[in-house]
């Protein structure tokens, strides 16, 4: 085995962040940590607000002075070497959205050479190739010549992540790269990301607080929580040993292990029965929940609801009288009336 | 924007330099035909007395303006650079305070203590304003430079830059109450601006230090470009942006405090020419933008100097004002069509 290879791109040896305080003891949040992210892997850093995302991601980066330990990239400790040298080692995108409009794409995505090329800023072909090929990973090489304000929010997030291509890092790291965005572009950008992971054999590390799309596109999730160890494993591991319900524990909704989902908590108030499966009946039953009905298939009390799957209709059964109702909503209504 | 537009534009702004720079040397209370100004200026000896006033007065004060309408225009854009603020300019950090209040304690203090300033007035000459006025800019430079190690957020430099402007500001108000009206109206004088104050022996230590400091901002064009993407994203792809900031200050202190020195104070150009630039080249690259406010800062200022020469009249309008009176209009005009400003600032 060619040690080379696989080797991990990102360690840290007994790093401790937190914050330096004048007058008081240090503010440590997470101790010796020594984390590694192999080649090719995707991961995500999952926590609650507040729980020190960004202080994790700002040390490993090199911008916060750790309390202890380093931060290694292939071998290379962050902290001694100067900021266009770090830069060839990882390449960051932030949340903040960009201030400048009347830059071209290419402009921005060819800042991404800035540590390869000289004083003037000259772009050699080999830059130039690497631009094309960053924007082409992205599928924005025909919006090269456009402005960034010419574009959506997804679009320019995939320009910055074209960027930290372009800068050809072995370690790229993303500060909540999801945040602006509706779900089809959160979707399509951590599809981006994982595809990249794999097919350049870079390393990723992005911070999210998004569950649902961290449990889908990670190799690896780092669990955050407040006042408590940073956890780590495959997502479906973390789910399975109650990792995840226990950090995102909450007295207003719940964490369904079985299907990866919060479930919001209302309160209970009548029981009902409902006959009937299938996708009409999975739809139905979250419309009762979210009413605050509690929904059983067994048979109870004296209401129960029918569904008529090839019709289209609800059928609600009550002191043996039967109410038709044409939609969900209409149901809902109909329930409210009679109970 | 199409290259082959910008090299268009660029080379148009070059030919309005030299046509200005032809006009403003026609025109003057004295009338001397252009055929002979070529030939004073290749060297010929046409008449003394226009020799005299083309190579000793007209031509130190179109480079004067050439060297004003660039170097603040520089200064101006690196100052919304840095602070990603449309209303930075070369000013904005007190480096023209600083010079005021050098200029007005020379000037009336020496009223208030005739002893050591008079002696001082006297010792220096023709050269006791621009000497004051280096050092009351030196001194705002030095602390501004300081801060600027210490503090790593530029907004808070900003606030700081603004502050020793009002505090300066307010020591030159307390002196003008207590002086006399002569000394009141030189130190208002000064503060109107001129060109013509700047003879070739005073050119010969003014043009290098602008000179210098305007070749240090293109050194920076590739850390400027950075910082378009903000303070966070620059460090990312390498830039230090502490050092680049110290750089841009020490270049705006030799650029801004030196002109003002031989000038005065001139508003305006530095915060109105980047924005004309951006405007006009649509782009927010520094690479294009720093070129650009070099040259259409110095046909600003030519086409000013030459307004301020009342035609047929032997009396020339204070220059700061002219500045302000002519070219925002056009400022405002430029900016309305393109709303470029808010593509750069947005």
């Amino acid at each position: 085995m060619t040690d080379n290879y696989f080797k991990d791109i990102l360690e840290t040896k007994g790093l401790s962040i937190g914050y330096k305080q004048k007058r008081s003891e240090d503010l440590c949040l997470l101790s010796d940590l020594n984390l590694t992210i192999r080649r090719g892997e995707l991961v995500c850093l999952l926590g609650p607000n507040g729980s020190g995302k960004s202080t994790l991601m700002r040390t490993i980066a090199g911008l916060q002075t750790p309390l202890k330990g380093k931060t290694l990239v292939e071998g290379v400790p962050i902290r001694e070497r100067n900021f266009s040298e770090i830069a060839r080692l990882l390449s960051i995108v932030l949340t903040e959205r960009l201030q400048v409009g009347n830059l071209s794409v290419y402009h921005i995505v060819s800042l991404g050479r800035h540590p390869y090329t000289s004083w003037m800023g000259r772009l050699s072909e080999k830059d130039e190739s690497m631009i094309k090929w960053a924007l082409e990973q992205v599928g924005l090489w025909p919006y090269v010549n456009k402005f960034i304000n010419q574009l959506s929010d997804g679009e320019r997030q995939r320009v910055m992540i074209a960027k930290a291509l372009a800068q050809d890092t072995p370690l790229i790291m993303l500060d909540e790269p999801t945040a602006h965005l509706d779900l089809p572009n959160r979707v399509e950008i951590m599809r981006l990301l994982r595809n990249l992971a794999k097919e350049t054999d870079k390393a990723i590390l992005l911070s999210t607080h998004e569950l649902d799309l961290a449990l889908q596109a990670a190799d690896i999730i780092w669990l955050m929580s407040k006042n408590s160890d940073l956890k780590i494993g495959a997502p479906e591991d973390l789910v399975l040993s109650g990792s995840i319900e226990q950090t995102f524990k909450n007295k207003s909704f719940n964490f369904d292990r079985k299907s990866g989902n919060f479930i919001m908590n209302y309160q209970k108030k009548q029981i009902v029965q409902l006959v009937g499966n299938d996708v009409m009946g999975f739809w139905t039953q979250r419309a009762l929940s979210r009413e605050g009905y509690q929904v059983t298939c067994e048979k109870t009390g004296n209401c129960s609801i029918h569904l008529k799957e090839d019709e289209m209709v609800w059928e609600i059964h009550k002191d043996g009288e039967v109410t038709q109702c044409r939609s969900i909503h209409d149901l809902l209504l109909g329930l409210n009336k009679k109970l | 924007m199409q290259n082959k537009t910008k090299i268009f534009l660029f080379v148009s702004l070059m030919i309005l330099i030299a046509v200005f720079l032809v006009v403003d040397l026609v025109l003057g209370s004295v009338s001397i035909p252009s055929d002979k100004i070529i030939a004073i200026l290749t060297g010929e000896d046409v008449k003394t007395s226009w020799n005299y006033i083309i190579l000793n007065f007209r031509l130190p004060k179109a480079i004067t303006a050439i060297l004003v309408g660039a170097g603040l225009s520089v200064s101006g854009l690196m100052m919304q650079t840095l602070f990603r603020n449309p209303l930075a300019g070369p000013y904005v950090l007190g480096i023209s305070s600083g010079a005021s209040l050098g200029v007005a304690l020379m000037v009336m203090a020496s009223a208030i203590l005739p002893g050591v300033f008079g002696a001082i007035y006297g010792f220096l000459g023709s050269w006791a304003l621009v000497v004051s006025a280096i050092a009351g800019a030196s001194v705002i430079f030095v602390i501004i430079g300081m801060a600027s190690i210490r503090i790593s957020d530029s907004v808070s430099l900003l606030i700081i830059g603004i502050m020793f402007g009002s505090i300066t500001g307010a020591v030159v108000n307390i002196l003008q109450y207590f002086s006399d009206p002569e000394q009141l109206q030189s130190f208002i004088v000064w503060t109107f601006g001129s060109l013509s104050g700047v003879t070739w022996n005073e050119m010969h230590l003014m043009a290098p230090v602008v000179v210098i400091g305007l070749l240090m901002s293109f050194i920076l064009i590739k850390p400027l470009d950075a910082l378009l993407l903000g303070e966070n994203y620059a460090r990312g792809v390498g830039i230090s942006v502490n050092r680049t900031r110290i750089w841009v200050i020490i270049s705006t202190a030799l650029v801004a405090g030196t002109l003002t020195a031989f000038t005065g104070p001139i508003a305006f150009i530095g915060v109105a020419v980047p924005h004309m630039a951006r405007a006009i080249f649509g782009t927010a690259s520094h690479k294009v933008l720093l070129p650009a406010v070099v040259l259409i800062g110095a046909v600003l200022m030519l086409v000013c100097d030459i307004l301020s020469q009342v035609p047929g009249n032997q009396t020339t309008l204070p220059i700061n004002s002219v500045t302000a009176i002519f070219g925002g209009p056009v400022v405002i005009w430029v900016i309305l069509r393109s709303r470029s400003v808010k593509a750069s600032f947005s």
